[in-house]
């Protein structure tokens, strides 16, 4: 996609992590301001690691930026630490939820707002933020980490939302959620786009929820993008409509998908 | 009974200074993971630079409390600029091993430059005997617990409600998360050491008014350990009714079993309670949901 006006421009980058293993190589993509961007692709194929590429939590993972340039704004912000990142304004919602189990929900969304230099509007923020997820209102003195998955998923947003940030990455956020929660969640996400005019570029393994609220896609294998289009364009793509839509067998396959992607992580974790 | 209320006000006085030099433990490691070995010796610096600023340069009391906490803030961030901050992402024991030279470079540079010999200032918290009921009971300690309660009391709530006291528990839950809500790590353990060494050195200077100056308060600070487990490692709440009842277990011990006891007790009672309660009495429950 190529428009004057990119908020955010990645150009041929490499990631390298522990200096031996080439995860991202010569990534390029740009997500204009004002529309919501999904970046698709299988497990492993770099998604992540492209998102903490621009937000610069790389570095503690012992991952680099070897090659490219990352433009927010027309400024080169790689190498920047993550903290000026956000203050810059970009900020993102990473993988898995991490909300701060012992804070309370009020004081995740005070965390959220940390880098805010209008202290003054933070109540006001606070109220918007509760708009949106009236459930995490009622909950507001509760610790976080007993909240429900996807009430969870509604804080990690909400989080987000207290930053105020020009350019939000989003990653999967419909991980391990039942459909009727992606649903309210990916409404959201519209909203958010629409009525804060928050810039989105959203990962997900879920390409058909992607692109009904994206403007544009990508579609990455194995650290690169290899398919690109409007979400019309991929939606009727064949290799889409195969690989990541399962448009034969919808039901069964992404669901046993999404099981077998979740122990994987738990392994992990 | 009068002996009771004697032992009991001496007690949680005592008590109460092991908090304050507890919870700047407990500050650390909930920050940072590290177990800091060298909280005593912060502990001692404070009752040194006490010392320092009423005897040898002769301020008055209120302005050499001042500069005691200033340049003890100064030494927490110092020491984590140097020290602690090239370690940041090495594994967390490097952190601990090096709190423990850290330990032995603070005492060997007090007593570099003060010497061993014990030394006075004269004590600014309210001196003599109050009369309770028919109890006599030294002053200086009675007025040692609403202080440490206060400072205690504004802790807690600088961790409730100021944007770093936030920032400083967000880190203790999930660093990436807080990274990537801009939250500086660098900046937030020099905050916390600058706090830690803070309220040793609060610590420090009542202890210099009571028992007065000399090596030995360093000893009084290894209580941070039986405190802190107690109570639990990453509970401020902990830290106080850690510091309490280890306070009243000596002086109980002391005044009614006999002298010698009152080391041991504390102990004992230890670990019992970390039979029934392996994370200490106040220690962060794991939250676990799948
Ligand atoms: N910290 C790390 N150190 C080394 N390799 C890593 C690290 N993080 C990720 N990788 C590797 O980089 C590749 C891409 O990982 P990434 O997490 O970016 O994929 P993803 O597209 O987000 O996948 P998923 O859909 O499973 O979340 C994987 O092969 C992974 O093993
Ligand atoms: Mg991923």
């Amino acid at each position: 996609m190529s428009s004057v006006s990119a908020l955010l421009e990645l150009n041929s980058v490499e990631v390298l992590y522990d200096d031996v293993i080439l995860v991202l190589r010569g990534l390029s993509l740009e997500v204009p301001e004002g529309h919501i961007v999904a970046l698709l692709g299988s497990n492993g194929a770099g998604k992540t690691t492209t998102l903490k590429a621009i937000s610069g939590l790389l570095k503690v993972e012992d991952g680099e930026v070897t090659d490219g340039l990352i433009r927010f704004d027309g400024h080169e912000i790689h190498g920047l630490p993550a903290d000026r990142i956000v203050r810059r304004g970009i900020f993102q919602v990473v993988e898995g939820r991490h909300v701060f189990e012992h804070l309370t929900v009020h004081e995740n969304l005070l965390a959220g707002a940390h880098t805010r230099r209008d202290r003054g509007g933070v109540p006001d923020d606070l109220k918007r933020v509760y708009g949106y997820f009236p459930r995490l209102a009622e909950r507001k003195r509760q610790w976080a980490g007993y909240l429900s998955g996807g009430e969870q998923q509604m804080l990690a947003l909400g989080r987000a939302l207290m930053a105020r940030p020009r350019l939000m990455l989003l990653d999967e956020p419909s991980l391990g959620l039942a459909p009727i929660l992606v649903q309210e969640i990916f409404g959201i996400i519209r909203r958010i786009n629409e009525e804060e005019g928050t810039t989105i570029l959203l990962v997900e393994q879920n390409a058909r929820l992607a692109l009904s609220v994206a403007d544009y896609g990508y579609v990455m294998e194995s650290g690169r993008v290899v398919l690109e289009g409007s979400a019309e364009e991929l939606g009727d793509n064949e290799d889409v409509r195969e690989f990541y839509l399962g448009l034969s067998e919808i039901g069964r396959r992404s669901y046993r998908d999404v099981k077998h992607y979740r122990r994987r992580k738990r392994w992990l974790s | 009974m009068d002996q009771f209320l004697q032992l009991t006000v001496a007690g949680l006085g005592t008590g109460m200074i092991y908090a304050l030099a507890a919870v700047g433990f407990v500050i650390i490691y909930k920050a940072s993971d590290v177990i800091n070995f060298a909280q005593g010796d912060l502990l001692l610096f404070g009752t040194y630079l006490i010392f320092f600023s009423l005897v040898q340069i002769g301020l008055p009391w209120t302005v050499g409390v001042l500069l005691t906490m200033l340049v003890a803030a100064g030494i927490g961030v110092a020491v984590e600029r140097t020290v602690l901050r090239p370690l940041i992402g090495e594994p967390i024991i490097s952190m601990i091993m090096v709190t423990i030279g850290l330990s032995s470079v603070l005492r060997a540079v007090v007593h570099a430059i003060w010497g061993p010999q014990p030394r006075t200032f004269p004590s600014f918290l309210p001196e003599g005997e109050v009369m309770l009921g028919s109890a006599v009971v030294s002053a200086d300690r009675l007025v040692a617990i609403p202080l440490a309660l206060a400072l205690l009391a504004g802790l807690a709530l600088f961790f409730r409600r100021t944007r770093s006291g936030i920032a400083m528990r967000a880190i203790a839950d999930d660093q990436q998360a807080a990274l990537s809500m801009g939250i500086s790590i660098p900046r937030v353990f020099a905050t916390a050491w600058a706090l830690a060494a803070v309220t040793a050195a609060i610590g420090g200077i009542m202890l210099g008014n009571i028992v007065g100056v000399t090596p030995n308060v360093a000893q009084i600070g290894l209580r941070v350990f039986p405190v802190v487990i107690l109570g639990g490692l990453d509970s401020i709440r902990g830290a106080v009714v850690g510091g309490a009842i280890i306070g009243l277990l000596e002086f109980y011990a002391g005044g009614y079993i006999g002298h010698g006891l009152n080391l041991i007790i504390p102990y004992v009672v230890l670990i019992i309670v970390l039979m029934v309660r392996p994370y200490g009495l106040f220690g962060k429950e794991i939250i676990e949901r799948v």
